[in-house]
């Protein structure tokens, strides 16, 4: 196969002998540029060098694994599952149960999901189908801005302008209109879980639109021509040719957004009012799994209460994993070629 | 009709998200660029009560936490990168990919109490190594998964030509496939390193935060989202402003780094690397 890059004989030579001076140049200029043997030492030393920053990988999830289980070994033999049952959180004494911060977690998540799921799915509708292509690298990288932003910076605008907004007027008028499902009832402090659930809707939503945004590219345009040849309109033609295809996709966009909200904690921090409470109304204070993290760790004085801020996040960490896991299958499932269902 | 309440609705979705991100960098530009001074970013914290004083050296600290990251978490990342697309399209590969995705949803606030329990308790105090080391753990999954891509679109018939030439694998990985790849994987390091300069949870019981200046690896360091953090919950006004100060100044300086090394990418000194 070299041989067409070199200089062929302008006639038909006959071939030099072997040996003589003219074979010697035309072996010259077809042997490797590389002469000599190459050693393979330095070859498998790289090999294995590489390999070995692999294994670190799956190392570093086993260091994870491992420094939780046992830190929290303590808490596990003093409670046992009674841990998660349990609402007593008191340090003086010494009883411990995370069923508050599940509790804060689970509804924060939730929250957040309500608010943030419409908007972001909107939000890639428009994108991918309505928007003038113009418009549409502009609009996409705005959102994906939201991403950039430090959770903590997310946490001091929350604190300064989301509460105050949310005190003076969501939740006067939330308690006026829906106050009656008891959800929205009490005083409106503004810090609370209603204003925990807003912060991360707006920092999930980027998550969730760029995740739908990429489903809905791979949904085949004949999936669109089929169903507008139907007689749909175009947004019979989004519901029926576009959306349903790409369920499991946005599914898994949906759970990818509960996993960074699960693990969420600076700025949930700053403006749940981090009280260990179940309350019903979602203007009441309450906690998250996280925050009681950040906020007592390093005050933890007792080996018990370290064991059980560590199988706090033990179990914190089986979650995220679990759900983070199930979404990225679903959306594997769309966007690695699986042929889209028949809509009719 | 229903079809144009419909392209309503989706035009107020856009409306309803862009709010809150212009009336976020609104606030930060509005808010910060009235507390930014001279001392700001000269000096170390007052006590309560006194005028002035600055985050010089939480901006350091920082930096110091960032650079200790970035020593341990860009060259093992690459490397796990080069694995995954050189020696790892196999079962072993699979694995890998699958547990670095894993890490990458691992919340950073756990990674906190991993380092903590592997640097803060065998050293017995807080330390600038032990954010460091936290935040190269979150640096690693993404690093090598971006790696890998940019590795992959590489094309073979280049490594092929350079086997050809009798050049050993070792040398065509580095001097002719990473080297194509090059800006793709700077990229990648770039993102992974704007994503964890902001990160305050795995620092709050690694690195802990100082008031003063500190140069040791070893002792509590100061950082600018420690300090955000600190002064935001505070009941100070005058830490309020600093807090927004430090906000402002947290997000030009990552945005500044980015964009340096991209030109220096370009232009500089890593030109045609």
């Amino acid at each position: 196969m070299s041989n067409q890059a070199l200089p062929r004989p302008r006639f038909n030579a006959p071939e030099p002998e072997r040996g003589t001076k003219a074979h010697l140049k035309i072996e010259a200029r077809t042997t490797p540029l590389l002469q000599g043997k190459v050693s393979e030492i330095p070859d498998v030393f790289f090999g294995w060098a590489m390999r070995l920053c692999g294994l670190a990988v799956v190392a570093l999830l086993g260091l994870i694994v491992y420094q939780l289980v046992v830190g929290s070994q303590l808490s596990w033999h003093a409670f046992g599952w009674k841990f998660f049952g349990q609402s007593d959180w008191n340090p003086v004494s010494d009883q411990y149960g995370a069923l508050p911060f599940m509790y804060g977690t689970i509804v924060s998540s939730l929250l957040s999901l309500v608010i943030a799921v419409p908007l972001s799915i909107g939000v890639a509708v428009f994108i991918t189908e309505m928007c003038p292509t113009g418009l549409r690298g502009i609009l996409s990288f705005t959102t994906e801005l939201l991403a950039a932003i430090p959770s903590v910076v997310y946490g001091l605008w929350a604190i300064f302008i989301l509460v105050p907004i949310l005190r003076q007027y969501v939740q006067p008028f939330l308690a006026k209109t829906l106050g009656w499902t008891g959800l929205f009832s009490g005083p409106p402090y503004g810090i609370g879980m209603l204003a925990a659930g807003v912060i991360l809707a707006i920092m999930i939503i980027p998550i969730i639109s760029s995740i739908t945004r990429e489903v809905l590219t791979v949904v085949p345009q004949h999936q669109r021509e089929a169903v507008l040849a139907l007689g749909a309109t175009r947004w019979e033609m989004i519901r029926m040719g576009v959306l349903r295809n790409a369920r499991a996709g946005i599914v898994g966009a949906i759970i990818l957004g509960l996993g960074r909200a699960l693990g969420e904690t600076m700025a949930v921090t700053m403006v749940i009012g981090n009280r260990p409470e179940i309350a019903k109304s979602l203007f009441a204070p309450g906690y998250t799994m996280a925050s009681v993290l950040a906020n007592e760790f390093t005050e933890a004085t007792g080996d018990l209460y370290l064991s059980a801020l560590i199988e706090i996040g033990l179990a914190l960490f089986f979650v995220t994993i679990v759900v983070n896991a199930l979404a990225r299958l679903m959306v594997w499932s769309v966007t690695r070629g699986q042929p889209a269902r028949s809509v009719v | 009709m229903v079809d144009h309440a419909m392209t309503g609705v989706a035009v107020l979705t856009v409306g309803l998200v862009l709010v809150p991100l212009f009336a976020i960098f609104a606030y930060l530009v509005y808010r910060g660029i009235g507390s930014i001074n001279i001392a700001f970013l000269t000096q170390t914290p007052k006590p309560v009560g006194e005028p002035g004083g600055g985050m010089a050296n939480a901006i350091v600290g920082s930096a110091v936490i960032l650079a200790i990251a970035s020593l341990l978490g860009v060259p093992l990342g690459i490397g796990a990168g080069i694995f995954l697309s050189e020696y790892g399209r196999n079962r072993y590969g699979d694995v890998v990919r699958f547990v670095s995705d894993v890490l990458n949803g691992v919340p950073s606030i756990v990674i906190g109490i991993v380092a903590y329990g592997l640097v803060v308790l065998p050293q017995k105090h807080f330390s600038a190594l032990a954010g460091g080391v936290a935040l190269a753990i979150m640096m690693i999954p993404t690093i090598a998964r971006t790696t890998e891509q940019m590795l992959l679109l590489v094309p073979q018939a280049i490594r092929e030509a350079a086997y050809g030439l009798g050049v050993s694998r070792w040398r065509t990985t580095l001097s002719i496939t990473l080297r194509t790849a090059t800006s793709g994987v700077i990229t990648g390091v770039m993102l992974a390193f704007a994503r964890v300069a902001g990160e305050t949870a795995p620092l709050l019981f690694t690195a802990f935060g100082n008031q003063y200046w500190n140069w040791k690896t070893d002792q509590p360091t100061a950082a600018l989202s420690l300090q955000i953090f600190t002064y935001a919950i505070s009941p100070f006004d005058e830490w309020h402003r600093q807090a927004w100060a430090g906000a402002l100044v947290l997000i030009v300086l990552i945005v500044a780094a980015v964009a340096a090394v991209r030109i220096a990418v370009k232009h500089g000194t890593l030109a045609g690397a």
